[in-house]
């Protein structure tokens, strides 16, 4: 049966008859076959939106648990004390010297207030227990007012000055009241004090101007992120300044004025090769040659800027490049047309016209280098780093290592710093790939 | 005078030489500008450039040889038995030193002819300053009364200046191929150091990884076992947990923006995608450390698993999310390479949407598809910040993704952080780490990128 | 001595032979908010060749493209009108878009083999619709479908070579074995010719002339000559009208309307 049918079912097997038989059984084939073929097409595109919904929800995810993490590291809990600045303490001799001033225990007057507090903690222990409860910046708070106006000595001040961190965590709620005291960083006294100055209207929460004001800090109620971005900020100048003219000037000489020969084969292979290399081999690299041949200091913005260059430059070559093949040949014909050099058609004409995109690659790499961490690491901008950089030869760390630095901390409230400081980074990101996109849109083909 | 005050006084002087080249021109032409070859404001910078560029030069060279000459001068003036140290001693003496100097703290005790050196050495750094400002300067006005001595009517300016812009284009050109000559000589030069202490076999098939302990008193580098193949290991397992991740979610998802989506849904995803590949490893490395490794591990516990809380699997599924965008815009472009033509052949034969897809459209772009993997396996292969943050620091040979591994890029930060001596199996070890990185990845490289090339041509 | 009795730019296909494959009244299609197509009405015959003449622009595609639905496709594009065929309305919501691509099959303009086997090319329209039973059933119809298109000659030694490895007039025979293995009734054809050389032009002139026996041929064509020498039916589309339709003798030469005399004798095109 199924070998005549089958003959029939052969085109120019027979005539018009079997041929109507044939079609017939076509028919009937694709009719059984419909429902299990469009059910699989279902399920195909199911599976097609389900990745895509899978990457759409990640970032969601991503982006939820890092706010959520971050937003309360913006407040800082404060305490309100009202500190007597008591001349014999400060200044025995009375007269102002700064040395004296700056070198004044103050932390004796931090713990005298809160004495005033609590006059029934007296036990060595407990007041130990209750002096933890303040960050060792108060002394700073208080010595930089009386260093800023001598003339408070021998006030009463009342200043609020920031709690230190695990109190912090408790007030947000980030520390179980009810876990066994042993396993949380906040004793059952320290809770009793707080809700004593929290009853006593002494306990307020501020904006965290710490962390974007402040640089490193062993103390997490200290720490900033001043320091990382100022250190990014000299990286990325440098770095746009060296690899800007030089990826272009490849870009340029690559496209309009290069030879098609083995030469330029190879470069061509080693940059579209280069941007593929791992980052950390450019780390590498730094410590190797920058570093260990030519002395560049360690922990330099200089030093990063060198290896972010190298790292950077094929991207933007590669993007240049683009924007320089996207001009019509006739504009380059029609310079050449009038007299102009090559050169000159070049610098005047084509370039101009291919900046729109050659900026928006630019973009693009910095933001790429803006965000990257492991070659730094080689290079030793991962040291703990107090002072804001002054200049592209300090010691200086970068945003994205801070970022690695303090999530690598115990603290609850670092790793808070550490989402906060990712927050702000992706809003520089975000405003670097909007500031491309938009120059993108502006300035799309016109020809 | 500082650094930076050096080369705006540089800048300044150019600019004036710019005016001085453009006046000569002008007067030389006589107020007939016809008469001059080129057009006035290139005898500006063609001026501009004499005064700039020999100047910068020897700035430049000073700055890459002045560390070096005064070290060795200061070596030179220690006393005989400070000479004498070995090397990594003397690194860590003339540390002290160049600490001492700028003022900083120093980790011991100042030995007496300490003080001096670093004083020595001060004097010496000042010397130089003083040196290169003067020579510098005097270069620059040299260049300026020279150049604008050859400034004449005839002067070939504007061919002039272009060559110096030619020759900085094709400078730039190189640096690119410096780039991988300076990769290729570091770490061969480093890894081959290391080689001497430890023998290449021995790297590359031994199978105990402890850099930090010693195993036996005698053993070579007397430092630690260096047997790098646990290392391999961990590194494909996480690599191959990442694609298993990577490759179905992006390739599914490039396929169904470019064939089902609907337009206006398409301008949605399209940038979530791209946000999705602009976020920094560091904050993936985040993510997987502090939310994705912990959830396994107390699912794990719930259901009666012993999940590491560095485990593979963690970061493994989060590089695979890293890498999604990735292999997502790589397939979408091959994808929307395949001929429209092809896709109407099967449409017109009575193809539903998905078979035109799975026999005609990714058979079509395979190459591609395949080229887009291989690209997406050395990135994940030589992928750093997420497995530092997430995966372990022991080097296990195990398949098991809920136990913790290490990988190549790992080992090469936890032996490059942190004190380190240029000297030690340790530290060389990390350029031998770098150099396989380099090779696996320049292989696969390569590979992918001449089939994805081969692809387009023949759609071109 | 023009023949001037036309009318209108509306023709109506009047000489109807009985039960025409394919039955189209009033079809209009519209892009987005442009008009490409008006109120065009036509009959397709059964072994008969039916060629769609034009200038550019004209339409002919857009309307050959309704046929088998492949203007579903394109985003924005409208049909409306009846378009039958053996009197169903292939619109319709019963009818099936795959269903009627096996009955109508397409050949298009620029050879379009799939990245695969000469084999897999031809098998791949029976594998997708279940039409063969087992491999052998398989094997039979590629054959027969080959050498239908008079292409088994020349490929039978190397079925598992790429098709894209043949010439263009080879390939263009492929894409027509690959589109008569599923047995349709009626088989579109847009330009297939226009990619080709004269000699591989005459083949598959050849070929059309006789896969006239056992299916419907619609030919898109931008050449007068190839009209007249492959189809017995004609219809001249101007400006997204049909114009004329008639017998190809009666079209070349007796026009009835002053436009497809002038696009005939040419005037404009």
């Amino acid at each position: 049966m199924s070998n005549s049918a089958n003959g029939a079912a052969l085109p120019g097997a027979g005539g018009l008859g079997s041929i109507f038989d044939a079609r017939q059984q076509v028919s009937e084939a694709v009719s059984a076959g419909l429902k299990r073929r469009y059910a699989r097409e279902r399920r195909f595109r199911l599976y097609g939106m389900l990745a895509t919904l899978f990457a759409v929800v990640v970032l969601g995810i991503l982006l939820f648990t890092i706010i959520r993490t971050g937003l309360p590291a913006f407040t800082q809990t404060m305490i309100k004390l009202s500190v007597t600045l008591y001349p014999q303490e400060i200044d025995p001799k009375g007269d102002r010297d700064p040395q004296t001033l700056s070198s004044a225990d103050y932390q004796r007057l931090v713990r005298d207030a809160l004495d005033d507090y609590f006059p029934d903690v007296t036990s060595r222990n407990d007041r130990r227990e209750l002096f933890a409860m303040i960050s060792p910046g108060a002394t700073y708070v208080i010595r930089s007012m009386v260093m800023a106006d001598p003339s408070l000595i021998g006030k009463r001040i009342e200043i609020e000055v920031p709690l230190k961190d695990d109190i912090d965590q408790f007030a947000k709620g980030k520390i179980d009241r009810e876990a066994d005291q042993a396993n949380r960083r906040v004793s059952d006294k320290q809770i009793g004090w707080y809700q004593r100055l929290v009853d006593r209207d002494l306990i307020v929460s501020r904006f965290n101007t710490t962390l974007f004001t402040a640089g490193d800090s062993r103390s997490p109620e200290l720490a900033g992120i001043w320091g990382a971005v100022v250190g990014s900020f000299w990286t990325m100048t440098l770095t746009l300044l060296m690899s800007f003219p030089l990826a272009v000037g490849a870009a340029v000489y690559l496209e309009e004025f290069a030879p098609k020969n083995r030469w330029t084969d190879v470069i061509e292979v080693n940059i579209n090769n280069l941007a593929a290399v791992p980052s950390i081999v450019f780390g590498l690299l730094g410590l190797a040659v920058f570093i260990g041949f030519f002395g560049v200091p360690r922990s330099s913005p200089m030093v990063g800027a060198l290896v972010l260059t190298l790292m950077t430059l094929p991207i933007i070559i590669i993007a240049s490049r683009a924007a320089l093949k996207s001009v019509p040949p006739s504009i380059r014909e029609a310079a050449l047309g009038v007299g102009a050099s090559k050169m000159q058609a070049t610098l005047h004409h084509v370039l101009p016209l291919a900046m729109p995109g050659m900026l928006t690659g630019t973009i693009l790499g910095m933001a790429h280098a803006l965000g990257e961490t492991a070659p730094l690491l080689m290079i030793g901008m991962v040291a703990f780093i107090v002072d804001i950089p002054s200049g592209p030869l300090n010691s200086a760390t970068v945003m994205p290592v801070q970022i690695y630095l303090w999530s690598d901390a115990p603290e609850r409230a670092f790793i808070e710093r550490a989402s906060a400081a990712i927050m702000v980074l992706l809003g520089f990101l975000t405003v670097m790939n909007l500031l491309a996109v938009a120059l993108r849109k502006r300035f799309e083909k016109r020809w | 005078m500082s650094l930076s005050t050096l080369l705006l006084a540089l800048l300044v002087l150019s600019s004036l030489a710019f005016y001085l080249g453009r006046k000569k021109a002008l007067s030389a032409a006589g107020g007939n500008l016809r008469t001059l070859h080129s057009l006035p404001n290139y005898y500006g910078y063609y001026l501009a450039l004499w005064a700039g560029i020999p100047a910068l030069a020897v700035f430049t060279l000073w700055l890459v040889l002045e560390p070096q000459i005064v070290q060795s001068l200061v070596v030179g003036g220690l006393p005989e038995a400070q000479r004498n140290l070995s090397p990594g001693r003397l690194g860590l003496l003339i540390n002290d030193i160049r600490n001492l100097a700028s003022g900083n703290i120093v980790s011991r005790e100042v030995a007496p002819g300490l003080q001096e050196a670093a004083e020595h050495y001060v004097r010496l750094r000042d010397t130089s300053r003083i040196a290169l400002v003067v020579a510098v300067l005097a270069l620059a006005v040299a260049g300026l009364t020279f150049g604008r001595q050859r400034i004449s009517a005839h002067l070939r300016a504007r061919n002039q200046v272009e060559t110096v812009v030619k020759v900085f284009l094709i400078v730039g050109s190189t640096v690119a191929v410096l780039t991988t000559a300076g990769i290729v000589f570091s770490l061969v030069f480093e890894a081959g150091r290391f080689f001497v202490a430890v023998s290449p076999a021995e790297f590359l098939f031994g199978t105990e990884w402890s850099p930090q302990i010693a195993l036996r008193k005698d053993q070579v580098g007397a430092q630690g076992a260096f047997g790098a193949v646990p290392l391999f290991a961990g590194t494909l397992l996480i690599s191959v947990i990442a694609m298993c991740v990577a490759m179905p979610v992006g390739l599914m998802s490039a396929i169904y923006m470019a064939e089902y989506a609907p337009p206006r849904l398409r301008t949605v995803i399209k940038p979530i995608l791209e946000i999705l590949a602009g976020i920094p490893t560091v904050v993936y490395g985040f993510f997987a450390a502090l939310t994705v490794a912990p959830f396994f591990r107390d699912t794990g516990a719930a259901v009666g698993l012993t999940i590491s809380s560095e485990s593979a699997l963690a970061a493994g599924i989060v590089m695979g999310i890293m890498i999604i965008p990735f292999v997502s815009s790589l397939s979408d472009d091959v994808i929307n390479a395949v001929p429209r033509a092809m896709r109407e052949g099967s449409y017109g034969l009575g193809a539903t949407q998905s078979e035109t897809i799975r026999k005609v459209i990714i058979p079509a772009a395979l190459p591609g598809i395949v080229g887009g993997f291989l690209l997406a396996i050395s990135r994940a292969i030589g992928e750093t910040m997420i497995v530092v943050m997430a995966a372990g620091l022991t080097a296990n040979m195990t398949i098991n993704p809920f136990h913790a591994v290490t990988t190549i890029t790992v080992q090469i930060v936890t032996l490059l952080i942190g004190d380190q001596e240029f000297d030690s199996p340790k530290t060389l070890a990390a350029f031998a780490l770098g150099l396989v990185l380099f090779l696996i990845t320049l292989v696969l490289n390569i590979g992918a990128l001449r089939i994805v090339k081969k692809y387009r041509e023949q759609y071109e | 001595m023009i023949a001037m009795q036309a009318t209108t730019g509306r023709a109506t296909d009047a000489a109807a032979s009985p039960v025409p494959a394919f039955m189209t009244r009033d079809v209009c299609v519209f892009y987005g908010q442009k008009q490409a197509l008006t109120n065009v009405s036509l009959d397709i015959h059964r072994n008969q060749v039916t060629s769609l003449i034009g200038p550019s622009g004209c339409g002919k595609s857009t309307y050959l493209r309704c046929l088998n639905r492949m203007n579903d496709i394109i985003d924005g594009c409208r049909v409306t009108g009846s378009i039958l065929l053996d009197g169903q309305d292939i619109y319709a919501g019963s009818m099936d878009v795959v269903h009627l691509r096996a009955r109508v099959g397409m050949v298009f303009q620029k050879p379009n083999p799939f990245p695969k086997s000469i084999f897999e090319n031809v098998a791949y329209g029976p594998r997708i619709h279940g039409i063969a039973k087992d491999k052998t059933e398989l094997e039979a119809i590629v054959h027969n479908s080959l050498e239908k298109a008079g292409l088994l000659a020349e490929v039978k030694d190397r079925m598992d070579q790429p098709g894209t490895g043949l010439s263009g007039g080879q390939q263009q025979r492929l894409c027509i074995a690959r589109a008569i293995a599923v047995q349709p009734e009626v088989i579109l054809m847009d330009e297939p010719c226009s990619a080709l050389d004269p000699i591989a032009t005459a083949r598959i002139e050849e070929l059309i002339d006789e896969l006239r026996e056992h299916f419907a041929i619609v030919i898109v064509t931008h050449s007068m000559q190839q009209a007249a020498r492959v189809s017995q039916r004609t219809g001249f589309f101007h400006l997204g009208i049909l114009v004329e339709t008639g017998d190809t003798e009666q079209i070349f030469t007796n026009p009835r309307d002053k436009r497809t005399q002038d696009y005939i004798t040419g005037r404009f095109g």
